[in-house]
């Protein structure tokens, strides 16, 4: 079987990859801000939640957990298509990681900002929004970046629960063909082309971050 | 009249280490008072017990009347809410030694943001009132720069107008003076002057600038271990004090004061 027939079936994973890596990375920064910030509250009710989920999540395999997902939650009566249990997985878990870089860079913007912050009178809920908030952000881009790259990778997984993602199609593929080495190396380089634009991507979003945060008007 | 400002067997302890132990002190309205004194001796605490920053262990605070970490509830007296601490913080600001402006927010904003959303002042009278601020601190044509672009002298006169934007009753100074090179120590302490001037202001400083604290103070305070070991007009103070350790500490800080 020549190259030019194995790269189609692979550029068809490859786009089910990039969906699946996009869509939870963004879900992911969602969960992310709120289990981030959650973490820092007063308030027991949001706090606990959010050291539980982090802790969760950070603490299992994520195989086991789209695992769970998949093949678990039908029996309680939830069902998920492989889609659906994919994204969520892998966004569940990238969040949990992400979590805790929101809460660092948090903790990270100085001691005085906060005492000048209550030194104004503004409420908790404005210094985080308008003071802490504009400040951590740029701080956060580049770890969110490595952790982006690092979802595009774990999204393999989910070949695993019947995705036809990048790697479930060169797996099928070899089954068929057998021809390893070609289908296996045109993979890495894929999963590599991805994460390339995946990082330059990232970089430009930190530069429109970083200009937004310090011309804000 | 109430006095502005009023402790009364205030306790504050971090950890093992008791910064004040039943602390007394009072300052008058539109009164102006230096606390002087070794680094560690108490001063910068009074100042952050009063800005709301540190809380206390034991004792009472009370601003202009009213207390400050304590309020009463259905006859009983109970630890202050969240709600009216805020409501006392409007009568209290504070410059701090490393300015604290926000580094994202031009000049302008970093003083018109609270009265904007925490007074609900319109947008077009906090500028206006902004820009006074900057005339009256000597920055109207940086309205625009961001704190980065300013010199440390510039930002703390940037932060005294931002303080006085929010029209507080009581300014505290925590060694305004303290992170800057010397040659921008004097226009800081010409904005404070002047502010001392023009406002009627309860004004409370701590500073290692001592001649600046003999002329702008109606009293000074040593501070020593926790204590106000010695109190008084400046010129009795710096000319003639009663304690062994004042003379101690002001032969210290003004190597020069015996032969002037």
């Amino acid at each position: 079987m020549m190259f030019a027939q194995l790269l189609p079936p692979l550029l068809r994973g490859a786009e089910i990859t990039a969906q699946i890596t996009l869509a939870s990375t963004l879900l992911g920064a969602l969960f992310a801000f709120a289990a981030g910030i959650g973490k820092l509250s007063r308030h027991r009710a949001l706090r606990w939640p959010a050291v539980g989920y982090i802790e969760v999540f950070r603490g299992t395999s994520l195989l086991v957990q789209l695992f769970w997902l998949f093949f678990a939650l039908p029996i309680i009566g939830i069902s998920l298509s492989p889609l659906s249990a994919g994204i969520l997985g892998l966004s569940l878990n990238i969040g949990a990681y992400g979590a805790e870089v929101v809460r660092g860079a948090l903790q990270a913007t100085a001691r005085g900002q906060r005492e000048a912050a209550r030194a104004l009178n503004f409420t908790p809920r404005q210094t985080l929004w308008r003071i802490l908030l504009p400040q951590a952000l740029p701080e956060m881009m580049p770890p969110f970046g490595n952790l982006a790259v690092q979802n595009l990778k774990d999204s393999a997984l989910v070949s695993l629960i019947t995705l036809a993602d990048l790697t479930y199609q060169a797996q099928n593929l070899r089954n068929i063909t057998l021809q390893t080495v070609p289908i296996l190396t045109a993979t890495l380089l894929l999963y590599f082309a991805m994460a390339l634009v995946l990082t330059a991507a990232m970089r430009w979003l930190e530069r429109r971050v970083r200009y937004a945060a310090g011309h804000e008007r | 009249m109430n006095p502005a400002v009023r402790f009364r067997q205030v306790t504050k302890r971090f950890g093992d280490l008791t910064v004040l132990e039943q602390f007394d002190f009072e300052v008058a309205q539109g009164e102006i008072v230096t606390l002087i004194g070794a680094s560690g001796s108490g001063k910068s605490t009074v100042l952050r017990i009063l800005m709301t920053l540190e809380e206390l262990q034991d004792g009472e605070v009370e601003i202009e009347g009213e207390p400050l970490w304590h309020e009463r509830k259905g006859g009983r007296t109970v630890a202050a809410s969240e709600q009216h601490l805020r409501r006392m913080r409007k009568k209290v600001g504070m410059v701090f030694q490393q300015f604290n402006l926000f580094p994202h927010m031009s000049v302008l904003r970093n003083i018109t943001e609270a009265p904007i959303h925490v007074l609900q002042l319109p947008r077009a009278e906090a500028e206006t009132r902004a820009r006074e601020l900057l005339r009256l601190v000597g920055l109207e044509e940086k309205a625009d720069a961001f704190p980065e672009q300013l010199s440390g002298g510039q930002q703390q006169r940037v932060a005294i107008a931002r303080a006085l934007a929010m029209r507080p009753r009581v300014l505290l100074f925590d060694e305004p003076t303290s992170a800057l090179d010397p040659e921008m120590v004097g226009e800081v302490l010409n904005v404070i002057r002047q502010v001392a001037g023009e406002h009627e202001l309860t004004m409370i400083l701590v500073t290692h600038e001592m001649n600046f604290a003999r002329e702008i103070s109606d009293r000074v305070c040593f501070f020593d271990q926790g204590r106000i070991l010695e109190q008084g007009p400046p010129e009795q103070i710096f000319t003639a004090p009663r304690e062994e350790r004042t003379r101690e500490f002001l032969r210290t800080v003004l190597p020069d004061s015996g032969r002037t």
